[in-house]
């Protein structure tokens, strides 16, 4: 078994970061403007590099599928951006937000690495009030905080409930101040279809011209992976419908390790499926668990109003079961508990699959106006989609796929098993362990950009400082854009009769069912066979009217679909490996006798990276062991 | 419920484009409009045709993606909102619903119901930034700024990007998106220091595209799917005036 260096700098825990940057590798001004940089996605992980990058005096081309940057999808995000600033004066620290993200994440993340991501969060927010992000204030001018799930503290910085917005337009902004000076070219609407490797580095990428269906070659000095998540696998989930793992897979083909990819955050507050034409899954923030709170009947099947249902026939199952935390809990233990009482019959609502997120004493105790004031957006969303007013009547929630914690395995530098290749934001694997915990993904993908990638990347170019710049006649390249345009031809010529979408959609069902909230070996196996023949099916008997010298948006669909076919096979294989409970990874067969996953220390406690060994062969699985120094492993409790 | 549809079909941004009418009977009033629309698409293509092509992304009306005028209206008739939040209960069975691409000359037609839009990047570009680099700004709360202008700056900074204020207007202008950022950066003190050169560059560069001028018809700020207020109009040109005499 090859090791995996995951290249942790000595040192105690709190020095790791500073010594690493004391020791790094520089590139002088003069050398910067010679080396290229490829940097693909525009989310707040892409952007912020390509800006600090471009800032730095590197030649930048950044590349997303949208008409614009700033419609990558962390524009969506709502609820807050953490920082370890402390001030509220509640005990916050680095050391405490790094230690609630590695007990969070149930002891399956770097130690070095978290700290680092907390070490760097205040400056994020420095940063982002520098550019003018609007976030919350106090009458005393200063940034206002509140609560988010797993933690005892109020360190989360917000902007209403469209926090993600503002981060990543302030982000935007950066961007387009580098793009006005030369340094960023910005490239939209362009779909990254290959990664070029050249001598075992990666120097370069084919590229999709989505408008005129051209095949280009870009080439550079090294390229960053900033692509986003693979929640969409599920068809199904709270992320933009185009979001996609094509790139990462590619990456991923070409040599590069995917590591713990079954590990996928089920969202517990999503506004339930509604109906089968469905194409979404809108969230609802879970700072609404602030002042929100969760319940069911206390009768299976019980159809009256939630009004009607009286204080004491209520359930409000989170605080009984965990009354340290209440509604405060985890993602994926509150996840869980909401399957559970929907699958023993107290859902409600037309399915039975919701529960109620229920505002009435926060509105009776804060008045209707500071409800209005923290989460009017929300509230407002909530009724165009469903048509109630949750100001008089409890929203209704369910779990949705969200966030993967799972990605390309990266090491201490971000860089992935193939030299010259980055991934960050949430397309690499690092900080989350088995369990993200809200408002860290903001904090993770521009710190990634903003003040960790630009040190680790330098350290990489400052021994390429001589090569010129990359052509793109290499027949490296000729080879992969042959590749590229085959598989376009071939998925045109197979001229069936089902539409992409449609094979998503069962796609997706299959992974909800087996591979999602809670799995079993019995059904993942199911699973995997049903993957397996779906998409023969789909090799079979898919239909993409037009051609591929233009605008042709199921060419684009199917191509992402044909790629999720093959995540959702490792997925399915490193569920089945991974015989444990941990995080979001809850495996039924082993739970304690309340229901909580079992964690199996002795034997998982370490980051399944698994090497691509070919079309329907099996993976070759590289374990990185996890190694707490700094923290005592213990079992997460919430109770 | 049963439609027609009369859609906007254009091959690309060479070719001239025509209306084509289809009925389609297989909408259910809980669709969103987009979700029609891919019902619809799927149709076409189970026919062998091609489907309409338009641009989305979050369908949760925050990307400021999607973008289909529909009839009469940039977003379609419900006022607050954008395309992929509109629902099909606000139409009724056997109505006729045209769907256009937005109109003006500085956003040209690519495909079906798809625009280009990159002119509002390049606003953008012109000057909608701090001149802030990484790792230079100070500790964030020592700017303290009183709620009242943070609150009005996040007011004008929610807008979206996505171009129907310039599809409502008979002279296609951008003043509302302009004035949305410009009014953000002037109403916080982090913004104040640029305040004169941005409003100049961005303003020089909107004329330059080819939005057309700012006849006060309010149509913009009746189709904004983020309400963004004309007060930003207003705002951005005292800033401009002052710009131009100091
Ligand atoms: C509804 C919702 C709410 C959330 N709320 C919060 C929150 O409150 N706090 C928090 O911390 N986190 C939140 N998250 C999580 C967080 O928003 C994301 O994890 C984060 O924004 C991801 O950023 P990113 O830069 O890694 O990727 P993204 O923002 O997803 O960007 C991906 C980029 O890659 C590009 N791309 C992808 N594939 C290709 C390709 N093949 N070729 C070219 N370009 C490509 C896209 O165009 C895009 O620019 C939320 C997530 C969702 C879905
Ligand atoms: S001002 Fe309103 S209509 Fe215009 S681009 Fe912004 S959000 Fe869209
Ligand atoms: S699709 Fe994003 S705003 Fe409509």
């Amino acid at each position: 078994m090859t090791k995996l260096n995951s290249k942790i700098p000595e040192g105690p825990l709190a020095q790791k970061w500073s010594l690493y940057k004391q020791n790094a590798k520089l590139v002088n001004p003069a050398n910067k403007k010679k080396l290229d940089i490829i940097v693909v996605g525009t989310g707040l992980a892409g952007a912020s590099a390509a800006s600090a990058l471009g800032e730095l005096g590197y030649n930048v081309k950044n590349f997303c599928y949208q008409d614009s940057p700033r419609r990558a999808h962390s524009v969506a995000a709502q609820g807050g951006i953490n920082a370890a600033k402390n001030y509220r004066n509640d005990g916050d620290s680095i050391y405490r937000l790094f230690y609630d993200m590695i007990k969070g994440g149930d002891y399956r993340a770097r130690e070095a690495n978290v700290y680092r991501i907390a070490e760097v969060s205040n400056d994020v927010i420095d940063h982002f009030t520098a550019m003018g992000v609007p976030f919350a204030r106090d009458y005393g001018g200063g940034l206002d905080n509140r609560s988010f799930g797993g933690v005892q503290v109020s360190r989360t910085f917000y902007a209403k409930g469209q926090t993600g917005q503002q981060c990543l337009l302030g982000t935007y902004a950066t961007l387009n101040r580098q793009v006005s000076k030369g340094t960023v070219t910005m490239y939209s609407r362009r779909e990254v279809q290959d990664i070029v490797i050249v001598d075992g580095r990666a120097r370069g990428v084919i590229v999709r011209n989505l408008i005129t269906g051209e095949i280009e070659r870009h080439s550079a000095h090294a390229v960053v992976l900033a692509t986003g998540g693979y929640g969409t696998i599920y068809y199904l989930s709270t992320l933009a419908v185009n979001s996609n793992a094509s790139a990462a897979w590619k990456a991923h083909k070409k040599g590069a390790y995917f590591a713990n990819p079954s590990f996928v955050q089920i969202h517990p507050t999503s506004i339930p499926q509604l109906n089968d034409y469905q194409s979404k899954l809108t969230l609802m923030s879970e700072s609404l668990r602030n002042d929100g709170r969760i319940w069911v009947p206390k009768t299976k099947n019980d159809k009256r109003h939630p009004n009607e249902i009286p204080e004491e026939e209520r359930d409000y199952y989170l605080e009984r079961r965990y009354p340290a935390f209440g509604n405060l809990v985890p993602r994926d233990v509150a996840s869980r508990a909401a399957k559970e009482r929907c699958d023993t019959g107290y859902g409600v609502g037309s399915t039975g699959l919701a529960v109620y997120l229920d505002f009435k004493d926060a509105i009776n105790k804060q008045g209707k106006k500071a409800i209005e004031h923290k989460y009017g957006n929300l509230f407002e969303l909530y009724h165009i989609i469903t048509g109630i007013d949750p100001y008089v009547e409890p929203m209704r929630i369910y779990p949705a796929g969200h966030y993967t914690m799972g990605g390309l395995w990266v090491d201490y530098e971000l860089q992935t098993t193939i030299p010259g290749l980055f991934a960050i934001g949430e397309s690499n694997f690092s900080d989350h362990g088995a369990n993200r915990l809200g408002a860290s993904s903001l904090m993770q993908t521009s710190g990634d950009g903003y003040f960790i990638l630009p040190y680790t990347i330098s350290n990489y170019l400052a021994d390429q400082i001589r090569i010129p710049h990359i052509p793109t006649d290499a027949p490296e390249f000729e080879e992969a854009e042959k590749v590229v345009k085959e598989r376009i031809e071939k998925l045109l010529a197979i001229k069936g009769k089902q539409t992409a979408t449609s094979f998503h959609k069962r796609l997706g069902r299959i992974m909800w069912d087996y591979c999602g909230m809670s799995r079993n070996e019995e059904g993942l196996k199911k699973a995997f066979g049903l993957v397996k023949e779906l998409e023969q099916e789909f090799w079979k008997d898919l239909a993409i009217p037009g051609d591929e010298k233009n605008i042709n948006q199921e060419l684009e669909k199917a191509g992402r679909v044909a790629d999720y076919f093959e995540l959702a096979e490792l997925m399915i294989t490193d569920a089945l490996n991974r015989k444990e409970s941990c995080g979001a990874h809850f495996r039924e067969e082993y739970q304690t006798p309340e229901g909580e996953a079992l964690r199996n220390d002795d034997e998982y406690m370490y980051v399944a990276a698994w090497e691509y060994a070919g079309k329907s062969k099996e993976p070759t699985l590289h374990k990185e062991k996890l190694e707490y120094k700094f923290v005592e492993v213990k079992v997460r409790s919430y109770k | 419920m049963k439609v027609k549809l009369k859609i906007w079909r254009q091959e690309n941004a060479e070719a001239k484009g025509s209306f084509q009418t289809y009925t389609f009977d297989k909408v259910a009033p809980e669709m969103s409009f987009l979700e029609m629309m891919d019902a619809f698409n799927t149709q076409l293509i189970t026919e062998g045709k091609e489907p309409v092509a338009f641009d989305h992304d979050c369908r949760e009306g925050i990307c400021g993606a999607c973008s289909m005028y529909i009839n009469g209206h940039p977003h379609g008739p419900v006022s607050g909102i954008t395309t992929c939040h509109l629902s099909m209960r606000h139409f009724k069975d056997g109505e006729t619903i045209t769907v256009e691409p937005w109109r003006a000359k500085a956003f040209p037609v690519i495909k079906d119901l798809i625009v280009d839009r990159s002119a509002f990047d390049q606003i953008q570009i012109a000057g909608g930034f701090i001149s802030m680099n990484v790792g230079g700004a100070p500790e964030a709360n020592s700017i303290p700024v009183k709620v009242k202008n943070a609150d009005e700056a996040f007011d004008s900074s929610v807008c979206i990007g996505c171009g129907a204020c310039v599809a409502a207007c008979k002279n296609a202008s951008a003043m509302l998106f302009v004035s949305a950022k410009v009014s953000q950066f002037a109403l916080l003190p982090q913004g104040r220091v640029e305040a004169k050169e941005r409003v100049e560059k961005m303003v020089a560069k909107m004329d330059d595209l080819g939005f057309g001028n700012c006849t006060n018809t309010y149509a913009c700020e009746a189709e904004c799917p983020k309400d963004i207020s004309i007060t930003n109009i207003a705002r951005m040109n005292r800033e401009f005036f002052s710009a131009k005499v100091s």
